[in-house]
């Protein structure tokens, strides 16, 4: 094994990653679109679909995590990958729940052998650390994700995409039927470039208005009785927290933004659902309503909040990728400025014009952030996979500002240390850490150490941030890890961050 | 120099783990209300060893211990009493009770070598102390006074309302009481921890019968009694305006914006920069 430039120890044959910039010096194809010559598309068994299909040993499915906790289209084709005994299957979910259990017997059974994700927690994951992936586990970032597919790098034998209204010739959306789970942002990659592709609904109709499905792509529409509960979509939390440690980092947060003199007319922003974030979004809408400024966007996964925001006059436009609560989901489907996003157009590092470039704040999130301000939201101190980058990195590498929020000190565990467990994000796409104790901001960011000179607010390094956790909770021991690599984390551009290995046993 | 003192229970590790992060002058660790009798053993003893080994950063740090005639409070007295500690807020306070806690501290302090001399803070929560509380600020150590107004409002069999008209005349005696020997009038907690209006509405009502600092029942109520309390920048900017025309005109007498200037307009202003700058609310 090498290194990249992080330090971190690479498998032979990957690309070690050597800086946030390098994909723009990087050649980057892309593979033709794959269109379908299929008519008689419809079909209601998915045992026959198998059968036309003629699926096989070692072929790749991919799925969409839209549904998130209340998804029943990757279980469905689970049942039926189990009942046929198909082996050595890899599986690219963009997104992978606890809802998804039944994919830890397929890896136990060794069924399914290798895995491409964007974020996983659960069950699946308490298998993939103990080890009993006979393969890899392969976590992309959001933006990576349609970069791999559109390459060609990730090759799609099967898309099994679950579109909540569809007619039958695949024309499709997420805003009508049953189960409704709004914007379908994350599966189009799938769509245009995987060999075949299945639409899988529960409602079937002949009305199908704007879809960001296209029958031209789809080769076959699987009827089945539910693909799903859209009332399980809800991503964490849809209410600003109400934990004064919490309030205290988002009051921070929009105290240093405001510092920072970025609270003007045009701004945009993105954050993401749970407590801690949508505080940061009440703060500054408080704050924007005070200084009377309109925004030009908000982005990435949308909360009713954020809708709030829009229909207040707040912001001129929401770009969707995925809808993170039902009042998203009615407002995309009523709202003109409430636009569709697709996960290439929000986060591809290749695509012209990211929407992610266009940022001006971003909020996140962190497990870990260590000494070299690298992020951690995959794993936990003790290499439990628990998350994944998700938009993370590709947010982090393009806002102007990228601001980490967390609290100091996490259940006796120092969240500023000396190395994180995982990296998920590279401390040079991160600007400043927000705590209830004090803020740091990156050293290389001298232009806004400037414009703090003098300000009210805890600055203070990062040394002496994690100085002050460990004064609280003592220095920990280390939790090892085994040498096995059981999943590498690849950066938007596709090289390797870092390594994913097998917990110890002993380890919690 | 107090806007803010925030009540934590001293039998909750988790608020006690951040009890100094929110900006509040003091913290007001509780040993009394907020601990239930079978738990008052465990809370003085965790409330001990949080001292001894948390770091607090830099806050003036009070202990409210049982009422003086209870069974816990001795014994409360014997186990906190420290440099750890700056204050005591003594519940249910009257003249004598205070002179006994004159007392037991003084030997406390003695008996431990301390380096510091502790204060107290009386609570004023029965009618009795109402009427009494220029006595009460006159006895020794101590340098505020504290309005309990859900005790007080109970002693006087009525309602607590949002108007706060029935505990008007506490709170104007208590003001005059304090500021009689010049020490803080410290306002009754707003109960209604959700509602932060109604806190900003409350605490100004208080601040303009003279209270300058007020009791926080929950985190989140600091940052608006730190803010009610806390000169504006308009107070600011007319208080130092006054002050560079006194060097200016070099004369007792002035003119500010056509309004009189003379002695006690200059002491109020000097009074309020003074705070502005303990407050970091002046820049250098």
């Amino acid at each position: 094994m090498k290194t990249n430039v992080l330090n971190r120890l690479v498998p032979d044959g990957c690309k070690p990653f050597q800086g946030a910039k390098t994909y723009r010096s990087m050649t980057h194809q892309v593979m033709p679109e794959v269109k379908t010559t299929n008519t008689n598309k419809v079909i209601h068994d998915i045992g026959k679909l198998f059968d036309r299909l003629d699926i096989q040993d070692g072929m790749t499915l991919s799925f969409h995590h839209h549904l998130r906790e209340g998804d029943a289209v990757l279980n469905m084709v689970l049942a039926e990958i189990k009942t046929r005994k198909l082996q050595n299957l890899t599986l690219a979910p963009s997104a992978i729940f606890p809802v998804h259990a039944p994919l830890a017997g397929l890896i136990e059974s060794g069924q399914v052998t290798t895995l491409y994700t964007n974020y996983l927690n659960g069950p699946v994951s308490d298998v993939v650390t103990a080890g009993k992936l006979k393969g890899l586990l392969v976590m992309d970032t959001h933006g990576g994700r349609p970069r791999a597919i559109e390459s060609g790098e990730l090759k799609i034998d099967i898309a099994f995409i679950a579109v909540p209204a569809c007619d039958k010739h695949g024309n499709g959306n997420g805003i009508e039927g049953p189960n409704a789970c709004g914007v379908l942002g994350y599966p189009i990659c799938d769509m245009r470039h995987a060999r075949i592709k299945v639409a899988v609904t529960d409602h079937l109709t002949d009305a199908i208005k704007n879809g960001e499905i296209v029958s031209d792509y789809i080769d076959h529409v699987l009827v089945v009785d539910k693909i799903g509960d859209a009332r399980h979509i809800v991503s964490g939390t849809t209410r600003p927290t109400h934990d004064p440690v919490q309030l205290k980092i988002a009051s921070n947060t929009i105290r240093l933004i405001e510092s920072l003199g970025m609270i003007k007319e045009g701004m945009s922003f993105q954050t993401g659902a749970g407590g801690t974030s949508l505080a940061v979004a009440q703060h500054l809408k408080q704050r924007m309503i005070a200084l009377g400024v309109k925004g030009s966007f908000a982005s990435g996964g949308i909360t009713g909040f954020l809708v709030d925001m829009l229909e207040n006059g707040l912001f001129e436009r929401l770009h969707d990728v995925q809808c993170f609560d039902l009042k998203a989901v009615e407002s995309y489907r009523n709202n003109a400025r409430h636009l569709f996003m697709d996960a290439s157009a929000y986060a591809n590092p290749h695509h012209p014009d990211p929407v992610v470039n266009g940022l001006d704040i971003v909020i996140l999130g962190a497990t870990e952030v260590d000494l070299d301000f690298n992020v951690n939201v995959t794993t936990d101190s003790y290499h439990n996979i628990i998350g994944g980058s998700g938009g993370h990195a590709d947010t982090a590498y393009g806002a102007k500002l990228a601001i980490i929020t967390t609290n100091l000190v996490k259940t006796r565990i120092p969240i500023i240390t000396d190395k994180v467990t995982t990296i998920t994000t590279p401390g040079e796409s991160i600007d400043a850490i927000v705590t209830e104790r004090g803020i740091a901001i990156h050293p290389k960011r001298t232009d806004l150490i400037d414009k703090l000179k003098g300000s009210s607010l805890p600055i203070m390094t990062i040394e002496a941030l994690r100085q002050k956790a460990l004064s609280i909770t003592g220095t920990p021991e280390p939790v090892k890890h085994s040498d096995d690599v059981v999943g590498i984390v690849r950066y938007r551009d596709g090289t390797i961050i870092d390594c994913l290995y097998r917990k110890e046993e002993h380890a919690r | 120099m107090r806007r803010s003192l925030l009540f934590i229970p001293a039998d909750s590790p988790a608020m006690m783990q951040n009890a100094d992060v929110f900006d509040a002058d003091a913290i007001i660790f509780d040993l009394e209300d907020a601990v239930l009798p079978a738990e008052k053993d465990a809370a003085l003893s965790l409330l001990d060893q949080y001292l001894q080994a948390y770091p607090l950063s830099a806050t003036e740090i009070m202990v409210r211990i049982n009422p003086l005639d209870s069974p816990y409070a001795e014994r409360d007295l014997k186990q906190v009493v420290s440099d750890q500690i700056d204050t005591i807020v003594l519940p249910k306070a009257d003249v004598n009770a205070l002179k006994r806690l004159d007392a037991i501290l003084a030997k406390l302090e003695t008996s431990t070598g301390m380096t510091k001399t502790i204060k107290v803070i009386a609570l004023i929560e029965t009618p009795s102390a109402v009427l009494d509380a220029p006595s009460i600020a006159q006895a020794p150590r101590v340098d505020g006074l504290l309005l309990g107004g859900e005790d007080l409002a109970t002693s006087l069999e009525v309602e607590r309302t949002s108007q706060g008209m029935e505990i008007l005349l506490a709170r104007s005696l208590l003001v005059l009481a304090a500021k009689a020997k010049g020490i803080d009038a410290i306002d009754t907690p707003y109960v209604n921890s959700r509602d932060l209006d109604g806190l900003g509405h409350d605490a100004r009502g208080a601040k303009g019968l003279g209270m300058n600092a007020k009791s926080c029942i929950h985190p989140n109520q600091v940052e608006t009694v730190n803010l009610c309390f806390s000169p504006t920048a308009s107070e600011i900017a007319y208080a130092q305006k006054i002050i560079a025309l006194k060097e200016t005109h070099g004369k007792g007498v002035f003119a500010v914006d056509g309004k009189m200037v003379d002695a006690p307009v200059l002491k109020r202003a000097e009074r309020l920069l003074q705070k502005a700058r303990h407050w970091n609310l002046v820049k250098p």
